[in-house]
């Protein structure tokens, strides 16, 4: 497929040059022209007042997948460590990629040419990487600057990355410089496959409803997504692809990071990472009750989490809470315990492999998301789930 | 110093539902708040002015009704209000959010801007780092301490996932705070009656010189498709039974499952 211009029927009236996000129509002689950047977006089809622009499936210049066009990830690395968001993000860019018939890039700034490696691995065909020792911290407007940069040069359609604190606090600059859309936390991503645009699902008003957005008219069409919500690809140890080393010669700063500090224990951290979470809220009443939970929590090997609730009560400390103002989680297994399942929790949880709730009131919210449903006392069932798990465990 | 602060008026969303037939809003009756984040910008504003005298301004753009949210924040004890209103700039997304912003901004010079994290209604945190960058300023977001304000440098501390950045910029500057910045002061006496008279500034699209294909529908690069209320999950199973038979059950799925 790709898009011609009739010469005979065109008028020369330049309508068709502000309809192309990638700058693709020129003037030549009076009459359109489409040169190498055209993305076949079909943008420019219904605006021709004559009729002059076609789509035809002729491959006389078809363009070649690859450079150009495609999808990009912006892989985030931690420490020099590739963030687990990275990989989650080649997942999803992998299959949107396919469904584009396109390329799938990843970026990564700092870190070595291992790690991006790593990222061939996982899924990339590309690896954009930039090593300069100004990247090796985040950096607001370093980052953001080599990243519009590379897409003003490579032109891809869309741009993926992860909403993580950095990812939220630089993507949209990048954005506000390439003046196109971005549309946050999105935790489904597809493409339309009437137009071929990106088709985004996002969260609004504290998860009470869910909205579609899309970006018509311009490029890159740009996506956070949320940790945890994207399955990975396959992990491929005899895949191939090309690392474009990039370099960032006069990009400076106007803010420092003076030091990093990390506060946050093994308990908090493991909860992202974690395969089992057994959570609690205010109906656990308490100490007595999270005690209850922090015990069937070691039979299952899993970490404990908790609602606002609990948290505001004083019960666990805040880095403990999952949902809208705390952590997103997406273990194996969520077990839910006393939490009425409010949306502002449950967009925290959602994406939890498999949902078990436990709760007094057979009505609670909470049920509508969980997969097996327990109508009862947590303060009988916990201790009931902990002493046959230790059973079955021979503990 | 001069400090503005960016502010929203938000309907309180933990009451938003949408009409499962019609996959519309139902806002009636929902009450309309100070973006709760932007509680912590405006007692931020106050407290640098505190520190380093100057003013304090507090911005929204928003239709007429956001001036009560304006004069509430001028009973806090922000100096001036000033209200971006007009029909044109109806359906911005955040990019042209916060070009008008901006624009608006750059009209009243500033040292220091302040935003929340993030706006409870649409979630984004995306028009902060927008209007820095539309500024041509550097931006530090979730700040959660001030360590030091001088004229011409500051440091914070930025809140990250695994513990804190300490951060010095140059100013001017672009900051977004979270909520364990400061506990925002309840307005005083002498704030109310200042906020009954004070004079709420408007200014439009053209006094702001804000083309009108960056602004509005037009100016905004995304838009709405449809919007839809959360599913409920599909393979739900109800436990039947005594407690023991409930736990007996779920043990033998989730073993099925290799949850375990
Ligand atoms: C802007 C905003 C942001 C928010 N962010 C978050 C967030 O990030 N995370 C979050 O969790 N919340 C958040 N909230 C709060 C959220 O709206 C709810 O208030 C909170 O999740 C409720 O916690 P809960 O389910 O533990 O408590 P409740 O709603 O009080 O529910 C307690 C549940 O326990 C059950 N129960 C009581 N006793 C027992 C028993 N013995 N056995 C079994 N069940 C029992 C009850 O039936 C009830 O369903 C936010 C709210 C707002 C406005
Ligand atoms: N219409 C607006 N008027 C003034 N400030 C705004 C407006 N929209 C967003 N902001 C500021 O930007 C922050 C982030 O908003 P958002 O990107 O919508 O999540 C808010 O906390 C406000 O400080």
């Amino acid at each position: 497929m790709f898009i011609r211009i009739q010469k005979d029927k065109c008028s020369g009236c330049e309508t068709c040059i502000d309809s192309c996000p990638y700058d693709a129509i020129v003037m030549k002689d009076g009459k359109a022209e489409i040169n190498e950047l055209c993305q076949i977006c079909s943008a420019c089809l219904s605006v021709c007042p004559e009729g002059a622009i076609t789509e035809t499936e002729e491959n006389s210049d078809k363009k070649e997948k690859g450079q150009g066009a495609g999808v990009w990830v912006f892989a985030e690395q931690r420490d020099g460590r590739l963030a687990d968001v990275s990989l989650e993000l080649l997942g999803v860019g992998g299959m949107l990629a396919e469904k584009r018939g396109a390329e799938l890039s990843a970026v990564l700034f700092g870190s070595t040419e291992k790690e991006a490696d790593e990222l061939i691995k996982w899924g990339a065909d590309r690896v954009y990487h930039c090593s300069a020792e100004i990247f090796s911290r985040f950096n607001d407007e370093a980052y953001s600057r080599l990243l519009s940069d590379l897409i003003r040069q490579y032109r891809p359609e869309i741009v993926l990355a992860g909403a993580t604190p950095a990812g939220r606090s630089f993507i949209p600059r990048v954005a506000a410089r390439l003046r196109t859309g971005l549309t946050a936390d999105c935790t489904s991503l597809d493409i339309d496959s009437e137009t071929g645009n990106l088709l985004q699902v996002r969260p609004a008003f504290g998860g009470n409803i869910m909205a579609a957005i899309l970006c018509p008219h311009t490029r890159p069409q740009m996506a956070t997504v949320r940790p945890r919500v994207m399955k990975r690809s396959e992990y491929d140890s005899g895949r191939k692809g090309a690392i474009i080393k990039v370099t960032a010669d006069n990009i400076t700063s106007r803010t420092n990071v003076i030091e990093t500090v990390k506060e946050v224990s093994g308990a908090a951290l493991n909860l992202q990472e974690a395969n089992i979470i057994v959570a609690g809220g205010r109906g656990t009443d308490g100490q007595k009750g999270f005690d209850l939970l922090f015990e069937l929590a070691g039979v299952l090997n899993a970490s404990v989490a908790a609602s606002r609730a609990a948290v505001d009560e004083g019960w666990i400390p805040y880095r403990h809470q999952v949902g809208q103002t705390g952590k997103t989680v997406g273990p194996k297994l969520y077990i839910a315990c006393g939490i009425s399942g409010a949306v502002q929790h449950l967009v925290g949880m959602q994406s939890s492999d498999i949902i078990v709730a436990i709760n007094k009131n057979p009505d609670a919210p909470i049920f509508n998301v969980a997969n097996y449903c327990i109508s009862g006392d947590l303060f009988e069932i916990v201790p009931m789930l902990t002493k046959k798990l230790k059973e079955v465990k021979g503990l | 110093m001069k400090t503005i602060v960016c502010i929203k008026q938000v309907p309180d969303t933990a009451e938003v539902r949408i009409n499962p037939e019609t996959n519309t809003l139902i806002r009636d009756g929902v009450p309309s708040i100070i973006n709760p984040y932007d509680m912590h910008a405006i007692e931020a504003g106050l407290y640098i002015k505190e520190k380093t005298g100057g003013s304090v301004t507090v911005l929204t753009m928003g239709p007429p009704q956001a001036e009560t949210a304006l004069r509430y924040a001028i009973s806090m004890g922000v100096d001036d209000a000033v209200l971006l209103t007009d029909r044109a700039f109806a359906g911005s997304d955040t990019c042209a959010t916060a070009y008008i912003l901006s624009k608006a901004i750059e009209q009243l010079g500033v040292d220091i801007i302040i935003c929340g994290k993030q706006a409870i209604d649409g979630d984004t945190a995306q028009v902060s780092p927008e209007i820095a960058e539309f500024l041509d300023i550097p931006h530090i977001a979730y700040i959660r301490k001030f360590d030091d304000i001088k004229n011409d440098r500051i440091v914070v501390q930025r809140l990250m996932d695994e513990g804190y950045d300490l951060v010095e910029s140059s100013l001017p500057v672009l900051l977004t705070v979270v909520r364990e910045l400061n506990d925002p002061r309840m307005p005083s006496l002498k704030g109310k009656i200042a906020a009954k008279k004070a004079e709420v500034k408007k200014m439009s699209a053209s006094d702001i010189g804000a083309g009108e294909d960056d602004i509005g529908l037009k100016g905004s690069p995304t838009q709405v498709r449809n919007i839809f209320a959360p599913g409920t999950t599909k393979d739900r199973k109800i436990l039947e039974g005594a407690a023991e038979e409930q736990v007996d059950l779920l043990l033998k799925e989730l073993t099925e499952l290799k949850c375990l």
